[in-house]
């Protein structure tokens, strides 16, 4: 029996050294053969709804779509504030204003490519080869790329007017048909003769046929020539450059349209909204939102310059050198989906991610935010020759205060309003949030001290972007004002004590938001220590987001937690959210707070279509004035995005406004592939043991079997 | 036999009607139409028109279950869960809320979901079978009293503990197998060993500690003793007569999940990124997406009914005395 002890124990110490000296990587997830090829390795988390440019909204879906569809323009890659640029458009696009309405002529630049793709593909005779398919011979394909034809053809401007009439498709239903129908001149009629087209369709039978867009003419888009096209908007709407930069407004041929359209195609997923066509740097050839997405460079590409000026600090952060060179400069995208954060930290840390965000649960471990506020990389993370990017991002989470409601808000009217805007400011001076982002976000934010976030146009830094509500400047930085302050509002409104003056009865506050599970509750507990500070008792009413939306959209809340990302980098786009006209409860608008005030409305009105200017500032200035006096919002905070990235990456910079930027991104291959061997080399002596302990449990448990099938019979006792 | 799993057939119909309609009174109750075009559109800039227009456009835009504007017999049908849920029967599950085929996810996501299931349930089954035999033959011994208090602890240990730890240890510390992913064919398995092994070991306690229960209770009984009397090793006792006759018990809870192997596992699809239709089930949970959400619960119910079904048929495999009639 020992020899097999033994026997069992040399084989696992001989298999431990045998796998010991292969001097393989066992853990990499990647094929072997990609081994130091040119690919970039990142992640998903949530499997993206939609990919139809139409439809895409987004932000996690235009990490795939902004890299194959173009619109007219793009946003700057390293200058800030954020810079509209040309990217299919030959130059920015020509307004020419009118009465009762605005004109925006873009002009394409010729010579521009489709990605190979076989809705394009032709025959000898100059025929379509796969317009006709069978759904015979559509159920046998595993992609759409299984077809062995290809073809291309160049860009013009009837894609960029067939993509604007596909916003006013009846079967699609886009999420920002409404707001456009707003704008441009004639949408609402399409979208009307769209429907009763399709209407008719359906009664035929024929509800699943392809839907021809251009026998439908719209009014407000004009074709002027093969690279020209003229978008006409009632009144004026500077911000509508900003939407040209979007999938919403990017090229869609109507042969792809009209392919994906093919019975049986939709049975087996190959849709529009899952194989997207375009003619930017990089296209989807795997799509299993399940798995794994991967993009490779488009072999048409017209290879795009590497930008040659940026903002200060970009030469010698190394983020020119490549200026003027064409891009894309990386072959292939794999886009793994990480749903965990804890496999995706530790894949990041072994090398097989290039980049990773940072989440709560590894903020100690990767960085180190000193006493003055400055973050930096822990030993342990330089030593990997790990990176780390910051930037503030273009949002703002804020608590805001019912305007409908009677005691926060100010439904009372006269002299109870008065008091009701004693009281937000009152509370606004309690919440502390600078501890809230020091307890909760790791730092990562900003104290908001008004509506507008840092690199956005109306943002004041320093003393003179202070709110003087809450805030004080002393010692060349923002101090909360002192809780004596939110006591004596607090006792001007008529709960002196944090009890109502009258009645003696004890203030009570309801604060509805949305709960993620029983982590939330630290929040909760904060919330209402923060109100505890004056007496007020404030009861936090968690809930799922419908629920939430619901009452939000009614206006039966009296506070609320709440965020906005912009859409564009404009100021209109934060200070609308405080507009009159844009009230959620009363308008269906973004205006949550309900918040209502003439005169900011009136301000708004004439800031809303100019251009940046230092009269666009005073009027900003004058508004978020009215806004910090009113205190609508208790003004929360703009979180900063962290972004880390392995040495081996170039060309980093965070973009929150595009998500393009894969085509600006350099990297060195063999280095990675270096680094990866030397940081998972397998340990295998653990399986040794294992094997060992296996063999140590096995044999007296074979040996006490045998034992006792040989035991005589005991006696009885 | 025939005539049993005919009228067994037959009897899962109102099953699945009943289990449908509690789907779609739940769904509904916690989303409204309204809300799951909301979660499609995104919360911003959605108006109203739109809503109604996403609505019309996936066919929630007709009264839940009767239609008093229709007539005659489209009072019942012109209504969501007429339309949504007659063609299930049909095994035509549509499309996702997001446009997406469901025939054609779950064909996909089967094949992952069953590579891990399947291994996870003939291992862990062949595991807690030999290390219960083991615990019972040694009945009463240092062997069987820590083999319970191991069986215990390991029972009462999270399975989120052995996934996290399996990760830190296994894949991250030592480096052996990646930490999560997938691929086809043969390159799955290394993707596959350690939520494999984590399956088979977070199963081991329970499992074992319930068999070795009900051998025990067969090892008392008088068919035992006249079998060890009349001088059989025990052995042959073990394994021909009280495994045998523990298959029933056995039996009741293996087969019942055979059939459920197919619908994947929630939590181990999650944290190790394997693409199958436990994940798909949670992620349409999560989107609000009835679509999806009906047509697992109902290929859950079918395959529980055919799992209960099996169930019967294999009693009169172990036990000639059950007949089905």
């Amino acid at each position: 029996m020992r020899h097999i002890g033994f026997l069992g124990l040399a084989a696992a110490c001989g298999l431990a050294a045998a796998v010991a000296g292969c001097g393989e990587v066992w853990n990499d997830p990647y094929p072997a053969a990609d081994g130091g090829k040119n690919i970039l390795y990142s992640t998903f988390v949530a499997r993206p709804k939609h990919l139809d440019p139409a439809l895409s909204y987004a932000s996690d879906e235009a990490v795939f779509t902004q890299q194959v569809y173009e619109p007219a323009l793009q946003y700057h890659y390293l200058k800030r504030p954020y810079q509209l640029v040309p990217l299919t458009a030959a130059e920015m696009p020509r307004v020419s204003t009118h009465a009762g309405y605005s004109e925006y002529e873009i002009h394409i630049r010729p010579g521009i490519l489709y990605q190979p793709h076989p809705a394009f593909a032709r025959n000898a005779k100059g025929d379509f080869l796969y317009q006709s398919l069978s759904p015979g011979q559509i159920a046998a394909l595993a992609s759409p790329y299984a077809l062995p034809g290809r073809g291309t053809r160049e860009l013009t401007a009837d894609d960029y007017i067939y993509e604007i009439k596909r916003l006013a498709h009846p079967r699609l239903a886009s999420p920002i048909y409404g707001l456009m129908s707003q704008y441009i001149v004639g949408l609402p009629e399409l979208a009307a003769r769209l429907k009763r087209a399709n209407a008719e369709m359906s009664a035929e039978g024929r509800g699943d046929e392809w839907l021809d867009l251009r026998k439908y003419p719209l009014a407000g888009v004009e074709r002027v020539d093969a690279h020209t096209f003229r978008i006409r908007l009632k009144g004026r709407y500077p911000q509508f450059a900003y939407w040209l930069a979007m999938p919403f407004f990017a090229p869609v041929p109507w042969e792809v349209d009209r392919f994906f359209a093919q019975p049986g195609m939709a049975q087996k997923n190959f849709t529009l909204d899952w194989w997207p066509v375009g003619t930017g740097p990089y296209m989807l050839t795997e799509n299993n939102p399940n798995l794994r997405m991967v993009l490779e460079r488009n072999p048409n590409f017209r290879g795009e310059p590497y930008p040659s000026d940026g903002a200060p600090g970009d030469r010698q952060a190394g983020l020119l050198a490549d200026a003027g060179k064409p891009m894309p400069f990386i072959d292939r995208v794999v886009y793994s989906r990480e749903k965990e954060s804890i496999p995706y930290w530790n894949k990041f840390l072994q090398g097989y991610y290039d980049t990773s965000g940072i989440s709560s649960d590894n903020f100690d471990q990767a960085v180190r935010v000193s006493v003055e506020g400055q973050a930096a990389l822990t030993p342990q993370m330089r030593s990997l020759g790990i990176r780390l990017r910051t930037a503030v991002a273009p949002s703002v989470f804020y608590i805001g205060f019912n305007w409908l409601d009677p005691v926060v808000g100010n439904a009372g009217g006269g002299e109870a309003a008065e008091r009701a805007r004693k009281l937000r400011q009152a509370i606004s001076i309690a919440v502390d949030m600078e501890e809230f982002l020091s307890i909760f976000a790791n730092g990562r934010g900003l104290v908001a001290q008004g509506p507008i976030p840092s690199g956005i146009f109306g943002y004041r830094a320093g003393k003179a972007g202070i709110n003087p509500v809450t805030h004080v400047w002393r010692d060349g930085a923002a101090r909360r004002r002192p809780l004596a302050d939110a006591r004596r509002l607090l006792a001007e409104a008529g709960y002196p004590g944090g009890r109502d003056a009258h009645s003696g009865q004890p203030l009570v506050l309801y604060l509805d938001t949305v709960t993620r599970g029983p982590g939330d509750q630290a929040r909760f507990d904060w919330w209402r220590k923060q109100l505890a500070k004056l007496s007020i008792q404030l009861e936090v009413r968690a809930t799922d987001w419908n629920r939430f939306q619901d009452k939000v959209r009614k206006g039966s809340e009296q506070m609320f937690f709440l965020g906005w990302n912009a859409d564009y980098p404009d100021p209109e786009n934060f200070m609308f959210l405080l507009d009159g006209a844009q009230s959620r409860a009363l308008h269906h608008g973004e205006n949550a707070a309900n918040y209502d005030n003439p005169r900011y409305d009136a301000l708004f009105e004439r800031m809303r279509d100019m251009p940046d200017s230092p009269e666009r500032q005073r009027l900003i200035d004058a508004m978020v004035s009215i806004a910090r006096n009113d205190a609508p919002w208790i003004w929360g905070y703009f979180p900063k995005d962290y972004l880390l990235f392995h040495g081996w990456l170039s060309n980093v910079k965070p973009n929150d406004m595009a998500r393009n930027d894969v085509k600006y991104l350099r990297l060195d291959p063999v280095r990675r592939a270096v680094l990866r061997r030397e940081w998972n080399r397998p340990v295998v002596w653990p399986l040794a043991i294992g094997l060992a302990l296996l063999v140590a449990l096995l044999v007296p448990a074979f040996v006490g079997y045998r034992r006792r099938e040989r035991m005589a019979a005991r006696p009885a006792a | 036999m025939l005539a049993y799993i005919l009228r067994r057939t037959l009897y899962a119909i109102p099953i699945l009607i009943g289990v449908n309609l509690i789907t779609f009174a739940l769904f509904f109750v916690v989303n409204t139409p309204d809300d799951m075009a909301r979660m499609q559109l995104g919360a911003k800039r959605v108006t109203q028109a739109e809503i109604e227009r996403w609505k019309a456009a996936h066919g929630y835009d007709k009264p839940m279950l009767w239609n008093a504007r229709a007539a005659g017999s489209e009072k019942l049908t012109q209504t969501v869960f007429f339309r949504k849920s007659v063609r299930l029967f049909a095994f035509d599950f549509g499309a996702s809320e997001d446009g997406r085929n469901i025939a054609a996810e779950i064909r996909t996501r089967m094949w992952p979901s069953l590579a891990l299931a399947i291994p996870v349930f003939v291992v862990g089954l062949a595991l807690n079978i030999s290390f219960a035999l083991a615990m019972a033959f040694f009945r009463a011994t240092y062997l069987d009293f820590w083999g319970v208090v191991l069986c215990v602890v390991m029972m009462s240990i999270s399975t989120l503990f052995y996934i996290i730890a399996g990760q830190y240890l296994v894949a991250k510390l030592w480096d052996l197998v990646p930490i999560s992913g997938y691929n086809t064919g043969l390159h799955a398995i290394k993707f596959l060993i350690l939520p494999a092994a984590i399956g088979v070991a977070s199963g081991v306690g329970a499992g074992s500690r319930w068999y070795r229960t009900l051998f025990l209770e067969e090892m008392g009984k008088d068919y035992v003793r006249t079998a060890r009397a009349k001088g059989l090793s025990e052995g042959v006792v073990m394994f021909r007569h009280v495994l045998k006759n523990a298959m029933i018990p056995i039996l009741t809870g293996v087969v019942v999940v055979i059939p459920l192997l197919f619908m994947g596992s929630l939590l181990m699809e999650s944290f190790f990124g394997i693409p199958g239709l436990g994940s798909y089930t949670i992620d349409a949970i999560q989107s609000q997406d009835f679509a999806v959400v009906r047509s697992m619960v109902f290929i859950g119910s079918l395959l529980y009914i055919l799992g209960l079904l099996l169930t019967d048929i294999s009693y009169t495999l172990v036990d000639p005395r059950v007949r089905l009639e």
